[in-house]
């Protein structure tokens, strides 16, 4: 088992949240945001592959075979379905940023503050 | 009675699907009143889980997926008395904002409805789960459906500044939460919470599960309001309708918290057992930073949705430390704290609706004497803000007592004067609010409070009052007297030892053996202990003197001042300055506190 996944994993859970801590537009943010959120993919499919395995579906193959984990497959679907709605969600509320201000800088949109 | 279990969450989420499907059909009343019939049937189905589960713990696998040889394979819906009770204050709070909805949302109503039985389903969903991913999918539901409704009313600038605060803020704090859940599954292969923990008990605490503990508890962290993860708060809560604010603050925030308890007793405290002082120490630290934090926050301001916001962060240090004593008794405090704090400062948030609406202001200056037209909810406001101190006898008081008593019984009871103080100021802040709107009492300005961008009122004056004033003062009147609620005491601290008994629920849920019901208590008020008394009044003392302060600091000598100004100033300015308002600074400090509490645990917990 190769250590490779776990530090794509970590190296993309750091770089996206290091983009989120310092990035001044809010679709950059956003894609920050997946970058971190795919980093759980990487590491979901990592915890449950083995080597040789073949793919999780018992029709047509031998009863004993060697299989990935098909658990963290539905985690990583699911995982994905939710990610598909936050990005959506926070890509609208940037364009009504965009409509009321000319900009989606978060910087510049503080209204409330202290 | 198993099986009603998955009906409180079906039942929302029924209701959720048919106001989006035939919403545009009906009119107005008619999907009001099925939002509200939905919101009363998951309060009926809760509250008879809740009765069931005093003798019995209640468990449901889906689809009769039932253990095998004590392996766990399916996804399990469990409630003791302290779930089932959560459940049943997430569908009070959720009918009595559904009520005060009819006349305060009108226009565009539809996919409110719909977004709010969509998070009741999910809050209930949350407090009913057994199985760790299970809790993470309702969460990210809670979070979505609450990112929504925060920036609902999208034609302002500020509910949209809240909203991406919320969302970006509690992403993060998710894909901490996902990232400890693989690890965790990585090492125990398993998600049930009982399969887990009973794995962890077989090896001892490792570098791994560590990562995973401190990943999940960080991200807990955030949507609890822990200092410093709190940020995101004041922002979303600020800016919110006043309904939503009452889930938000009175049912969300401490969702976050019972997820942190539920995931330690059933899971960590196998392997963390005999470190629990390392586990304390950490979570007593942030909860009473942000206890006193809150606090000094909270008096700082004059939006007063903001104040609130600021308060219920306070409470949420409170409840965390009663949660990180660890003891059966402060547990319970806990949870009689989320209980008549969540009806109490849901009263108040929908008591600042009241004033939106009708005197078209939310900011404690502009509002200056302009609520003697409302002394009913004048009445009200101050009757949530005595509450909230914790008087003797009186609203949060029996939570307080009960946190402090277990503390002083296990050598901590250096925490109850600064948990006394912290509950005094910011109470104090909402008395000196509710003084100066209702009595007109203090000046009209006060350059020691934020100034904030102004909230637009939901609607014009003419819609009826009658259903929002019988919300507001259920919830408030409701809170006041939780304290005395005969037989309310021993049933908390009873479902509180049950909740922390790790070994009675791996049996339960793996081998089907169920605990013996205990005898059945008796229903009568305990006399509170002398100390809590004594702590009590210096609530009261503390309360007394903010709000005064508040009100008539000028009259202070101003050589007194200009010493006060120069000693408090600084620090006060650099709180202000961090809570910035821009997500990047908030996703910073939250990677700063999961560093510091990950840091702190990898040296101690070995």
């Amino acid at each position: 088992m190769s250590y490779l996944p776990y530090a794509v994993a970590a190296w993309l859970f750091l770089v996206g949240l290091y983009g989120v801590a310092t990035s001044r537009n809010l679709i950059h943010m956003t894609v920050c945001l997946s970058v971190m959120q795919s980093s759980t993919y990487v590491l979901l499919l990592a915890i449950g592959y083995k080597t040789g395995g073949t793919a999780p579906i018992f029709l047509g193959i031998r009863s004993n075979a060697r299989a990935v984990d098909p658990v963290v497959q539905a985690l990583a679907l699911t995982d994905i379905v939710v990610s598909v709605t936050v990005m959506a969600l926070v890509l609208a509320l940037a364009l009504d940023v965009h409509k009321q201000t000319g900009t989606v800088d978060p910087d510049k949109i503080a209204d409330f503050s202290g | 009675m198993d099986w009603l279990l998955p009906v409180a969450v079906a039942i929302p989420l029924t209701g959720a699907a048919l106001t989006a499907a035939v919403g545009q059909w009906l009119r107005r009343p008619l999907l009001d009143l099925l939002a509200i019939a939905t919101s009363t049937a998951t309060l009926v189905v809760t509250l008879i889980v809740l009765v069931h589960t005093q003798a019995h713990d209640t468990l449901h696998w889906l689809g009769g997926w039932s253990p095998r040889h004590g392996q766990a394979i399916g996804i399990a819906f469990y409630a003791g008395p302290l779930d089932a009770g959560m459940a049943v204050l997430v569908a009070i709070l959720m009918t009595a904002s559904l009520v005060f909805s009819w006349s305060y949302i009108r226009a565009g109503g539809r996919f409110y409805r719909t977004l709010m039985l969509a998070f009741l389903a999910a809050m209930c969903g949350f407090a009913l789960s057994a199985d760790v991913f299970n809790m993470f999918v309702w969460f990210e539901l809670m979070g979505v459906a609450a990112y929504a409704l925060s920036g609902y009313r999208v034609e302002q600038l500020g509910p949209l500044q809240g909203a991406i605060n919320f969302a970006i803020t509690n992403s993060v704090g998710s894909f901490m939460l996902l990232t400890g859940i693989a690890l965790l599954y990585g090492r125990t292969g398993a998600l049930n919470l009982a399969q887990m923990g009973k794995a962890l008990s077989v090896r001892g605490p490792d570098g791994l599960t560590i990562v995973a503990f401190a990943l999940i508890v960080s991200g807990f962290l955030v949507k609890s309001a822990i200092v410093p993860f709190h940020m995101w708060v004041a922002d979303a809560h600020a800016v919110a309708p006043a309904p939503v604010c009452v889930l938000f603050a009175g049912v969300e925030i401490q969702l976050g918290l019972l997820g942190i308890a539920r995931i330690y007793w059933t899971v960590f405290e196998a392997p963390f057992g005999v470190h629990a002082s390392a586990v304390r120490g950490v979570l007593l630290g942030v909860g009473l930073a942000t206890a006193l934090l809150g606090a000094v926050m909270c008096f700082l301001q004059r939006h007063l949705k903001r104040l609130l916001a600021y308060s219920a962060i306070s409470f949420a240090g409170i409840m965390l430390v009663g949660i990180a004593l660890l003891d059966a008794k402060s547990l319970a405090g806990t949870a009689h704290m989320v209980l008549s704090h969540g009806l109490l400062e849901g009263g108040l948030f929908l008591a600042c609706g009241v004033l939106l609406q009708q005197l078209e202001s939310i900011d404690e200056l502009t509002l200056h004497g302009r609520g003697r037209k409302l002394p009913w909810l004048g009445v009200l406001f101050a009757l949530g803000g005595i509450g909230l101190i914790g008087a003797p006898y009186v609203g949060t008081f029996l939570g307080h007592s009960l946190i402090e008593d277990g503390a002083r019984e296990h050598g901590h009871g250096w925490v109850d004067p600064l948990v006394a103080i912290a509950a005094g100021i910011s109470s104090g802040a909402v008395l000196r609010a509710g003084a100066r709107v209702f009595l007109g009492w203090g000046p009209a300005e006060d350059p020691l409070l934020t100034a904030q961008p102004p909230e637009e009122p939901p609607e014009r004056k003419k819609s009826p009052i009658g259903m929002m004033a019988a919300s507001t003062g259920a919830l408030v009147l409701l809170g006041v007297v939780m304290s005395v609620v005969p037989g309310l005491e021993d049933r908390v601290v009873h479902g509180a030892d049950r909740f922390r008994d790790r070994h009675a629920y791996v049996d339960f849920i793996l081998k089907g053996h169920e605990r013996a019901p205990g005898p059945a208590a008796p229903y009568v008020v305990h006399p509170a202990t002398a100390a809590s008394l004594g702590w009590s009044g210096l609530s009261v003392v503390v309360a007394l003197a903010a709000a005064l302060l508040g009100l008539c600091w000028r009259r202070i000598p101003q050589a007194a001042l200009r010493i006060l100004a120069r000693t408090l100033g600084p620090p006060v300015r650099g709180l202000r300055s961090v809570h910035s308002g821009i997500p990047g600074d908030y996703v910073t400090w939250i990677t700063v506190g999961a560093a510091l509490v990950g840091g702190v645990w990898a040296v101690t917990l070995r």
